[in-house]
């Protein structure tokens, strides 16, 4: 035997590194912002472009990123092996236990949210938007984070859904209730019809053709004018009604028919418990096919096919259904989206959405259903924190993404809990494997 | 070709093998990697296959399961022909492989590995499977819960056979058993593989580096040199072949 070498990795200061460092991130930072943010640009009194110089706002970041890099180099010195400077472990442990106490107290919250927020109509329609992102990011989270498939065109079967419900209401007159299975269904469908070709590709390339997929729906539904309207979209969606009681003033409305005054804010109500009870639905069925065979399937899928096929598994048939289920809440998603909105067009259903969702799934962690939910909320209540800051509002954004993957580059919540637990001490009977709870 | 080898003691002789290949070839692309393989392996037995890296052992397994696929030749297991049958299908005749690089489920815990293993079994086996699975690899049931990426080599070598084992298969397909094991762990999996072969008649292939203790282990054997079989017999015959010992067994262990 050869006697092994020992490779000495010490935090040594080197002020020569660290200066370097500082000097490239500072470099970085110059040529990204001179144009971005060093010159201003206005439009003149005669209608031209002025330029305004802003030297002092690009010296200033120029300086952060300096100092940035400097200190960087300082504290975190020789030590590259390391692949990212993560949490501390206490820290990852207090947030995997809070996260533990957190959904219940999460869902109770939601539930009073209508209640805490009666009067606050913004609070109310943002909270509406909020699940409906939680539940796109949990349709998306089968497909992407359990099964592995990385999906770009996520927005197709949101999409399907909306255009389902739109179309079949206006023309044919059937309520919501009795459109969302069916608009479900036709999702689904589409899903399966996407899974067809792409079931031998993985990685990159199933994502260049899903974004393809998703970009063909949308043109369809542009071009496609005598059925969809085109870019006009569909105007006139009937609103969902209350077991067939209509939310207006009128004498059969809601309100007369309870006996109270008239008021908006009752549908916006029930339409905030609609989506969370949709959204719960898909939670629900999630973690239970997650306990199933299927479920198990998709994760293995996930991690290992060709293992998978020498198991025995049809993963042909696997890939299909996590692509069928996850249109399928896609496309629930959608009917609601129609119902809520009142009118739809092919400019809700752009690639942006689909990298939104993906975004919800990514940074939530992979295939964690708590992690979207916190995800979808920061990112769609950040976008409204920062509206008044429009002009730095995607710059905030882009840096709280890449600080998260930076600190936490599996997700928020990257921990993945077993499906299955045993409960031992006595030996096993087949009725004592004991299934967790998400 | 067949009459030259020799089939080992145990086996019952001139009956049909349980798992025959004759003239089996496969390719990568265009690239050949077995010439027309021909292997019989009889029920009960031990078989081992040894060669030098490269020599196309792991593509000689994975093509048992279809995966690639024998463009020529035919694959026949427990009287059917398999050569065409999808890697899912196979599965379920019971056959099971640990295969090269152990292919663990990384994000998935002990138990649900071993769930995996057993989709093609009937449900009703599985606590007692498990049972068995504790009572060979006792060091499974204390790593259940943990992730089955984070459990050591040897750790991951036991889940892989054990994971195949939970198929309650007729033949067993072992891709080098004991890559990257202590010589304490050889044995241990090497005694582990005797006594199913012995209590529990299961058949098992494997593929060794470690040709001097799969020689000893197995009933019969095949040396394979570049996509052909070239020597073929008793185990203990090919141990004490010159060519075998000088380019498997040099400054071997015997
Ligand atoms: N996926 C692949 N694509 C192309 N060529 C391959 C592929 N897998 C294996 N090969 C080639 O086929 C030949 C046989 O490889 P194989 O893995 O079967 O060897 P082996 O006998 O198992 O070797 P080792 O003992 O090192 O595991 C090698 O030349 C290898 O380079
Ligand atoms: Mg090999």
């Amino acid at each position: 035997m050869r006697g092994s070498r020992i490779i000495r990795v010490k935090p040594v200061l080197d002020l020569r590194a660290a200066l370097k460092n500082a000097v490239v991130a500072a470099a970085t930072a110059f040529g990204l912002f001179a144009l971005l943010i060093g010159i201003r640009t206005d439009q003149g009194p005669s209608g031209g472009l002025e330029l305004t110089p802003r030297f002092g706002t690009l010296g200033i970041l120029v300086a952060i990123a300096f100092v940035g890099g400097l200190l960087r180099g300082i504290l975190f010195g020789e030590r590259r092996i390391h692949i990212a400077p993560r949490l501390p472990a206490a820290a990852t442990a207090v947030l995997d236990r809070v996260g533990r106490m957190f959904a219940p107290a999460l869902l109770a919250f939601a539930l009073a949210v209508p209640i805490l927020f009666y009067h606050d109509r913004y609070i109310l329609d943002l909270s509406i938007q909020i699940l409906t992102y939680v539940m796109l990011g949990w349709g998306l989270n089968i497909v992407v984070g359990l099964a592995g498939l990385l999906d770009l065109g996520y927005v197709a079967f949101y999409a399907v859904g909306a255009y389902s419900y739109a179309l079949i209401a206006t023309n044919f007159g059937l309520s919501f209730w009795m459109c969302l299975p069916i608009s479900g269904i036709l999702a689904c469908f589409w899903g399966v019809l996407l899974g067809f070709p792409v079931l031998r590709l993985r990685g990159d390339y199933l994502a260049i053709v899903t974004l393809a997929f998703g970009e063909i729906i949308r043109l369809v539904l542009i071009n496609w004018q005598s059925v969809t309207g085109g870019p006009n979209g569909v105007p006139g969606i009937p609103r969902p009604s209350f077991f067939g009681i209509p939310f207006n003033a009128e004498e059969g409305g809601f309100a007369a028919t309870f006996g109270l005054e008239y008021s908006a804010t009752y549908r916006i109500v029930f339409l905030f418990y609609v989506i969370l009870a949709l959204a719960l639905l898909t939670n629900w069925v999630t973690i239970r096919l997650r306990r199933l065979p299927i479920g198990r399937a998709w994760e293995a899928l996930r991690e290992d096919e060709i293992a998978c096929r020498s198991l025995g598994i049809n993963t042909t048939n696997v890939k299909l259904t996590a692509f069928a289920m996850g249109a399928m809440f896609g496309g629930f998603a959608g009917s609601f989206f129609a119902t809520r909105q009142g009118f739809i067009s092919p400019e809700s259903f752009t690639f942006s959405e689909s990298a939104l969702v993906l975004a919800i799934v990514v940074l939530g962690g992979m295939g964690s259903q708590l992690g979207v939910v916190i995800a979808a909320t920061v990112m769609l209540g950040g976008f409204e924190l920062f509206r008044e800051f429009a002009q730095y509002r995607m710059l905030v954004f882009g840096l709280a993404m890449v600080a998260i993957m930076v600190w936490r580059p599996r997700g928020l919540i990257a921990t993945r809990s077993p499906s299955v637990f045993l409960e031992r001490r006595k030996g096993i009977e087949p009725g004592l494997v004991r299934e967790e709870r998400g | 070709m067949s009459a030259a080898s020799a089939p080992a003691a145990e086996a019952v002789q001139g009956s049909e093998p349980l798992l025959g290949l004759r003239g089996v070839k496969a390719f990568y692309g265009s690239i050949i990697a077995l010439k027309g393989v021909d292997i019989d392996v009889y029920d009960g037995e031990i078989v081992a296959l040894i060669g030098a890296n490269g020599a196309g052992k792991s593509t000689l397994m994975m093509t048992i399961f279809g995966n690639p696929r024998a463009r020529e030749g035919r694959i026949v297991f427990a009287g059917r022909d398999i050569t065409d049958l999808p890697t899912h299908e196979i599965a379920h005749l019971r056959i099971a492989q640990a295969p090269e690089g152990r292919r663990i489920f990384a994000r998935m815990s002990v138990l649900e590995n071993l769930q995996m293993g057993a989709t093609t079994a009937e449900p009703t086996h599985f606590a007692e499977d498990l049972e068995r699975m504790f009572a060979l690899f006792p060091r499974l049931q204390e790593r259940l819960h943990q992730r089955g990426g984070t459990l050591s080599g040897g750790e991951q070598q036991m889940l892989a056979i054990a994971r195949a084992l939970m198929a309650r298969p007729r033949l067993l397909l072992l891709d080098e058993p004991s890559l990257g094991l202590a010589p304490v762990l050889v044995k241990q999996i090497f005694d582990a593989i005797r006594q199913l072969n012995r209590r529990e008649k299961l058949t098992v292939f494997l593929v060794e580096q470690n040709a001097f203790h799969a020689l000893k282990l197995a009933n019969r054997g095949y040396v394979m040199v570049n996509g052909l079989i070239t020597l073929t017999g008793t185990g203990r015959e090919l141990l004490a072949r010159p060519e075998v010992r000088s380019a498997y067994l040099e400054g071997g262990r015997a």
